[in-house]
């Protein structure tokens, strides 16, 4: 070979834009290879991006059920992102979305709380019971790896098939609606509301018909709001999204968790708990998996059905990979995401979606090294001498 | 319901298992940690039915699986063996980047016939009472191919050169390398194989033991549960094939008892309410985790684990962590 690849170790700190580029053009890079496997399908790579586009992000309407499908993926990245910066592989959020999704809707199915009861008492306690449901799957796991040292990753995954047998069984059976798949419709007291239920101010604004600001909604595209389908539990994430760093970044706890998921060893010397800390850790990415089942039953389907997450879980995974692990980082990149999974509903072929996570978060950890080493060609001297 | 045609359908269904097993224990005791076997295995699954289909010579389409789940481990081993990525990550990434691929070119695989893998009856074995038509009888080819593939594979790593490089590799690489094994090659090597037997492992569902494509369903898992078959197994072989077989019975077992009205005399609640029937589903995954309990504890009493050096990227010249 004429040229030799060379990796050599960075020594200084890459500039603070660096890791954001690097991950930027991961991103467009998956694009382009996942556009080029389409057009060897038969199909239209540009016509199909465009569609993408304007079906998640083309105009306010389908932006806010871009950020519906964003909502549980918030918290399923945050979910992700507290394990693994303790380096506890939870890719369980599957099953603890499902499991959080059947704990909450306890609440109006036993029920625990009369279909009349105030809408606050209800939502509260179904947040409640979903958090405690998807806790409860948490601690499985994370009890098994902490006093049996059982690898979590395989623990957590076939919970995942579990806890969807087990939801099955309830509402084929005993909760079933005249047979259907599905549970019987929640009262309205168990459904989340909207965020235009709060819009009365946004109304009268309209109503006074001062064309500066009419004129001003309608450029943007604002004229109607009635039809959004935004809902109460984007604020249940965003609200996690600031608990979730404070608590790795702000709290003496979070500074244990990320000790020790960079060295437990130092860790264990240093006085940690670790066992205690790893069933922590699992109790609360499960607790916040299971806010994002409840949110999704309160909120979208307004009952307990079957296939409730297209693989919630498993892109929470990609989206605390592709965040850094930062919290924040967590809200852009999940309405990215959502708006992936929005689109990729009813586009063919079926497994676009996926093949274009798969690609991203390849190239996201493949990217890596670029800011660990620099890579270099260099020239070799003669083609037969060996390297 | 009787044993014989359990242990026939378990034998069957095991060598799925077997094969990805067997693949993931050569690709960790080199060292690496490959949890994309569901994606390698789902994409094999694909190639061998689409090759089948296409070129209507069904041992094309097992080389297609082979060389499809390989192909793929290969970018597995690109990211974590020369750019040291997580390979746990990575592996996840595999698992959707094969399940990706798999289902965006198996659309439109369903519902077709392609030639499949022939059936076998070993002569004068496949005569014996009992043992006969459980074991050497109307098995598709590939079922005999995972019999040979527990002793050989069993015998490459513990008796020869090459397979005690492997292990070498796997425990404590700048040792090998300093004897002059090249370890960023065999691991490769290896990562590979694995790929190669997660691929085979497909083409072994779709044109064998459950032949068609039913998209995601086509695996449902099993590649995961291999890889928590290879923790019960010790990274053994021998064990790998005894768990992979258990649970193919097992994964039978469970669709045959919703069959009969009566059970032992009793009645069988399978059979008045299907429902209880998600609760036999989970069995085998519930199961996985009991096999990995059991495997931990076993593991800590006779000192074994994992290879010393699995998941931990080997960099030349630099102290390992």
């Amino acid at each position: 070979m004429p040229f030799r690849l060379t990796f050599t170790k960075r020594i200084e700190d890459v500039p603070r834009w660096y890791p954001f580029v690097i991950s930027l053009g991961a991103i467009v890079i998956s694009f382009v290879i996942s556009g080029i496997l389409l057009k060897l399908v038969g199909g239209e790579p540009l016509v199909v991006g465009k569609y993408f586009y304007t079906a998640a992000f083309g105009n306010w309407a389908v932006f806010s059920d871009t950020l519906v499908k964003a909502t549980p993926l918030i918290l399923v990245g945050l979910a992700c992102t507290v394990a693994f910066k303790m380096k506890l592989w939870n890719i369980g959020a599957e099953g603890q979305f499902y499991a959080g999704a059947f704990a909450a809707s306890l609440v109006v199915l036993i029920p625990i709380v009369p279909p009349d009861a105030p809408r606050f008492v209800t939502i509260t306690l179904m947040a409640v019971m979903g958090m405690i449901g998807g806790a409860i799957y948490g601690f499985i796991p994370g009890y098994l790896r902490a006093k049996f040292e059982i690898n979590e990753i395989i623990t957590t995954l076939m919970l995942n098939y579990v806890a969807i047998f087990w939801n099955n069984f309830w509402i084929f059976n005993k909760w079933s609606d005249a047979g259907f798949q599905m549970t019987p419709t929640f009262p309205k007291s168990a459904w989340l509301p909207r965020l235009t239920d709060y819009a009365r101010p946004y109304k009268t604004f309209m109503e006074t018909g001062n064309p500066a600001i009419t004129g001003f909604l309608k450029n943007i595209g604002l004229e109607r709001i009635s039809g959004m389908t935004l809902h109460l539990g984007v604020v249940f994430g965003l609200v996690m999204v600031v608990v979730v760093w404070w608590i790795l970044e702000r709290s003496r706890w979070g500074y244990e968790i990320k000790l020790i998921g960079d060295n437990p060893h130092a860790a264990h010397y240093a006085g940690l708990n670790i066992v205690r800390n790893i069933v922590l850790v699992m109790i609360v990415s499960g607790a916040l998996a299971g806010l994002a089942g409840m949110s999704e039953i309160t909120g979208v389907v307004h009952r307990l059905q079957e296939r409730i997450s297209p693989g919630y879980g498993f892109t929470g995974i990609i989206i605390a990979w592709l965040a850094k692990l930062n919290p924040f980082a967590v809200i852009p990149v999940a309405i990215l995401f959502g708006g992936l999974i929005l689109a990729g509903r009813e586009i063919q072929p079926s497994g676009l979606a996926m093949l274009l996570q798969g690609f991203i978060l390849f190239m996201i950890i493949s990217s890596d090294v670029l800011l660990r080493y620099k890579l270099e060609f260099t020239r070799t001297r003669t083609s037969g001498e060996t390297v | 319901m009787n044993l014989v045609t359990i242990l026939h359908a378990g034998m069957a269904t095991g060598t799925v298992l077997l094969f990805a097993t067997i693949g993931e224990i050569l690709t960790e005791r080199s060292g690496i940690l490959n949890l994309g076997v569901e994606g390698m295995m789902l994409l094999g699954a694909m190639a061998g039915f689409s090759a089948s289909l296409a070129t209507g010579n069904v041992w094309l389409g097992v080389l297609a699986a082979v060389l499809a789940g390989g192909a793929l481990s290969l970018a597995h081993g690109l990211v974590t063996i020369h750019f040291q990525a997580d390979q746990v990550v990575s592996g996840l990434a595999l698992t959707f980047l094969g399940t990706g691929l798999a289902l965006v070119f198996g659309e439109g695989l369903t519902g077709q016939n392609p030639p499949l893998l022939p059936d076998l009856t070993i002569p004068l074995l496949g005569q014996i009472p009992f043992i006969g038509p459980s074991f050497f009888a109307d098995f598709n080819v590939l079922v005999y191919v995972g019999y040979l593939l527990i002793p050989a594979t069993w015998y490459y790593i513990y008796k020869t050169r090459p397979g005690m490089h492997l292990r070498a590799i796997g425990e404590k690489p700048e040792a090998a390398d300093t004897v002059g094994v090249n370890v960023y090659r065999l691991r490769y090597l290896y990562v590979f194989a694995g790929g190669c037997l997660a691929g085979l492992a497909g083409a072994t569902i779709t044109l064998g033991v459950s032949p068609g494509w039913y998209s995601a369903q086509t695996t449902s898992g099993q590649g995961w549960i291999a890889i928590g078959l290879v923790i019960f197994a010790q990274w053994d072989p021998v064990r790998a094939a005894v768990g992979s077989y258990l649970f193919g019975a097992l994964r039978r077992g469970i669709l045959d008892l919703q069959g009969p009205a009566t059970l032992l005399g009793f009645v069988n609640p399978l059979y008045i309410n299907s429902n209880w029937g998600f609760f036999l589903k989970m069995t085998p995954y519930l199961l996985t985790i009991i096999a990995l309990i059991l495997g931990a504890r076993a593991a800590k009493k006779k000192r074994l684990g994992a290879p010393a050096a699995l998941g931990v990227p080997y960099i030349r010249g630099e102290r390992g962590l």
